[in-house]
C-alpha cells in the first residue's frame, strides 16, 4: 500500500502541494478531485517520485520512496500520465512495454510477458485492436491500450491522471467500471477526475484538493455530506435517489 | 501508397530486413567491381584471399576494399547515430550533421591533425571527444532552457556553425592539418587505407553492440520522460549514455569519411516509415540501409563523371534531398501526441 505523510512537492522551489496525508488502500477506488491547478497531477507525480518532494514522506509498502530503485517503484505502482505519446508501433507492442519493470538488462521479453499482455488487453477491452498501429486507433481505443499497458505492469497500485479526458460518455463509464473491477480484484486504484457525479457514483473514497492542500478526504458519502465539494468548486451539487441508486446533479 | 506503409507484422519486417541485407551485399559487390577499371566478380575472391598479384588484385586490395569497407562502416554508423539522436531527443529534425555532432568531431580531428600530425591513430579518439562535446553542449542547452523541439535544433545549428568555423580556422592557420584531405568538408571516401578504418571499426562495433543491447530502454524512452520513469527507467542517465554512444558512432565515421551529411537524417526516416518505431528492427534497418545507401552513392560518385570523381557528399545531398522531399510529400503523419 502507498501512504503519503505530510507530503509537500512542487516545481522550481514553489510548492504546489503542501502537507498532504493520504493513503491508497487496496480494494478501493479513490477519486482525486479539485479545481484546475489544485495539485492533483503534481500529487500523483510526487507519489511516483517523478518530481522531488520538498517535505514529508511517501511510503510504498512501508519503505520510504527514496530507498527504492526506479524499477522497484515501477513494480509497486503503475501510472497513466495525462499526456501520452503515440509512437508508430502496434498496440500489443505498446502494452508489452508495461512488462519492462519485470525484465533485467538486456531486456528480452519472455513467454510469461506475452501472456500477461494478452490478459491485460482482454481486461482493458483492447484485445480487438491489439495488432493495429497506435496511430490508426481512435482516442477511446488508444486510451484502452494505455490502460492495458498499465495493467500489464501488474502493480498492486494503479494511478491514473485524467483517464476519462477526451472520452465520450460511454467510454468514461467503461473506464470507471474497469477501475471498479480492478479494485474488486484487490488493487488500489486512484483516478484524477473532473466529473463530480461520475466520481461520486464510481469511487469508494474521495480526496478533495484545494490550493495544494487536502480540503477533505473520506468516503464518497462523507465528502458529499460535508458540503466541501460545493465550497471548493463553488457549485451546488444535489442528488436524488432513483431505482439504480443516487443520481447527482448541479442545481 | 500501401507499399510504403509501415510493415508492422513480424514477417513483413523480417522480409524487409532480409531485402536490406541483400541490398548491402549487392552494393558491396558492385562497389568492388565497378570503377575506373571494371573488375570481374570472379577475380574478387582470390584477390581478397591474398592470392595473385595481378593489377586487378592490387586494385581490389588497396583501393576498392578499403573504400567499400569505409562506405559500409560510415553509412551504418551515421544512420544508427541519427536514429538514436532522433529517438533520444524526440526530434525528427535532429541528425549528427545538423546538431553539430559531426562538425564537433571534425574540429577535434582537424585539431588533432594540426597539433599531432604524426599520431594518426588518435584521430578516432579525438573525433569521439569532439562529437561528445557537441552532443553534451546541445543536451545542456536543451535541459537548461527546457527548450522546445525547434529551439533544440536551432541551438544545434548554432553549435554546428561554431564548430564548422573552428574547422575553417584551423585549416586556414595550418593548411596541412587535414593532410590534403580535400573532401573533408563535404565528405568523401577516396584514398582510404585500411589503417584508417580499423580503429574506427572497433569503436563502431562496440558502440553498436551497446546500443542494440539498450534497444528495449530506447523503446521505453520514446514513450516520454514521465512514462519511462514510471516504468522503472532512469531517463536522464539513459539519455546521456545513448547520446554518448551516438556520438561515438558519428565521431568514428567522421574520423575517416569527413563531414558526410544526410545519411544520418534520411535513412532513419525511411526506416521509421518502412519498419515502424520498434527500436531493434529500426536500428538494424538503419545499419543496413545506411551502409547500402552510402555505398551506392559512392558508386554513383565514381561512375557519373568517370574518370573524374565527385566527393560522395555531393551525390548524397543531390540524391538524398529530393528523395527526402518526395517522401515527405507522399506521406503524412508519423508521431503525434494525444
Amino acid at each position: 500500500m502507498i501512504e503519503l505523510q505530510n507530503l509537500s512537492a512542487g516545481y522550481a522551489g514553489r510548492d504546489v502541494i503542501q502537507g498532504v496525508s493520504l493513503s491508497f488502500p487496496p480494494g478501493r477506488v479513490l477519486a482525486l478531485l479539485g479545481p484546475n491547478g489544485s495539485g492533483k497531477s503534481t500529487l500523483l507525480r510526487a507519489v511516483l517520485g517523478l518530481i522531488p518532494k520538498s517535505g514529508g514522506q511517501v511510503l510504498m509498502d512501508g519503505a520510504p520512496l527514496e530507498t527504492l530503485s526506479p524499477r522497484e517503484r515501477a513494480r509497486k505502482a503503475a501510472y497513466l500520465p495525462q499526456t501520452r505519446s503515440v509512437p508508430n508501433i502496434t498496440a500489443r507492442r505498446m502494452v508489452l512495454h508495461g512488462r519492462f519493470p519485470h525484465l533485467s538488462y538486456p531486456r528480452r521479453y519472455r513467454r510469461e510477458d506475452y501472456d500477461a499482455v494478452d490478459r491485460a488487453l482482454e481486461l482493458a477491452g483492447a484485445a480487438g485492436t491489439a495488432d493495429r498501429p497506435m496511430g490508426e486507433l481512435s482516442g477511446g481505443q488508444r486510451q484502452r491500450v494505455y490502460l492495458a499497458m498499465a495493467l500489464a505492469q501488474d502493480a498492486p497500485t494503479l494511478l491514473m491522471d485524467e483517464p476519462t479526458a477526451f472520452l465520450d460518455v460511454g467510454h468514461q463509464l467503461r473506464v470507471i467500471a474497469t477501475a471498479r473491477g480492478l479494485a474488486r480484484a484487490g488493487r488500489a486504484v486512484a483516478l484524477v477526475l473532473h466529473d463530480l457525479p461520475l466520481a461520486l457514483r464510481g469511487a469508494d473514497d474521495i480526496a478533495l484538493l484545494s490550493g495544494g492542500r487536502l480540503a477533505m478526504g473520506g468516503t464518497a458519502e462523507d465528502v458529499y455530506a460535508s458540503g466541501a465539494l460545493d465550497q471548493v468548486f463553488g457549485v451546488s451539487l444535489r442528488r436524488v435517489e432513483t431505482a439504480s441508486g443516487w443520481h447527482y446533479y448541479y442545481e | 501508397m500501401k507499399s510504403w506503409r509501415t510493415s508492422s507484422t513480424r514477417r513483413g519486417r523480417a522480409l524487409l530486413l532480409g531485402l536490406l541485407c541483400g541490398l548491402v551485399l549487392l552494393s558491396a559487390l558492385l562497389s568492388m567491381c565497378l570503377g575506373a577499371s571494371p573488375i570481374s566478380p570472379r577475380d574478387i575472391l582470390p584477390a581478397l584471399l591474398n592470392e595473385g598479384d595481378t593489377a586487378a588484385a592490387q586494385i581490389i586490395r588497396y583501393a576498392r576494399l578499403p573504400r567499400t569497407c569505409g562506405c559500409l562502416l560510415a553509412g551504418a554508423a551515421l544512420a544508427v547515430s541519427g536514429a538514436v539522436i532522433q529517438s533520444v531527443l524526440d526530434n525528427p529534425l535532429a541528425a549528427p550533421n545538423i546538431i553539430g555532432v559531426s562538425s564537433g568531431a571534425g574540429l577535434a580531428a582537424a585539431l588533432c591533425g594540426a597539433l599531432a600530425p604524426a599520431a594518426g591513430g588518435l584521430i578516432p579518439a579525438a573525433a569521439f571527444a569532439g562529437a561528445l562535446a557537441a552532443v553534451l553542449l546541445v543536451l545542456f542547452i536543451a535541459e537548461r532552457t527546457g527548450a522546445s523541439k525547434l529551439t533544440l535544433v536551432l541551438a544545434g545549428v548554432a553549435v554546428s556553425g561554431m564548430f564548422s568555423a573552428g574547422i575553417d580556422a584551423v585549416v586556414t592557420f595550418i593548411p596541412d592539418a587535414l593532410n590534403g584531405w580535400s573532401d573533408f568538408r563535404i565528405g568523401g571516401l577516396s584514398n582510404l587505407a585500411m589503417g584508417r578504418i580499423i580503429p574506427a571499426f572497433w569503436v563502431v562495433l562496440a558502440a553498436m553492440a551497446l546500443i542494440f543491447s539498450l534497444a528495449g530502454e530506447m523503446d521505453i524512452l520514446m514513450l516520454g520522460g514521465d512514462t519511462a520513469q514510471s516504468l522503472g527507467v532512469r531517463a536522464k542517465p539513459l539519455r546521456l549514455i545513448l547520446l554518448a554512444l551516438a556520438a561515438a558512432l558519428a565521431g568514428a565515421a567522421v574520423s575517416f569519411s569527413g563531414l558526410l551529411g544526410f545519411v544520418g537524417l534520411i535513412v532513419p526516416h525511411i526506416m521509421r516509415r518502412l519498419l515502424g518505431e520498434d527500436s531493434r528492427p529500426l536500428l538494424a534497418g538503419c545499419a543496413l540501409g545506411g551502409a547500402a545507401v552510402l555505398t551506392l552513392c559512392d558508386l554513383l560518385a565514381r561512375l557519373l563523371f568517370a574518370p573524374y570523381e565527385l566527393p560522395v557528399g555531393i551525390v548524397l545531398s543531390l540524391a538524398g534531398g529530393p528523395f527526402f522531399i518526395w517522401l515527405l510529400l507522399r506521406q503524412r503523419g508519423g508521431r503525434s501526441h494525444d
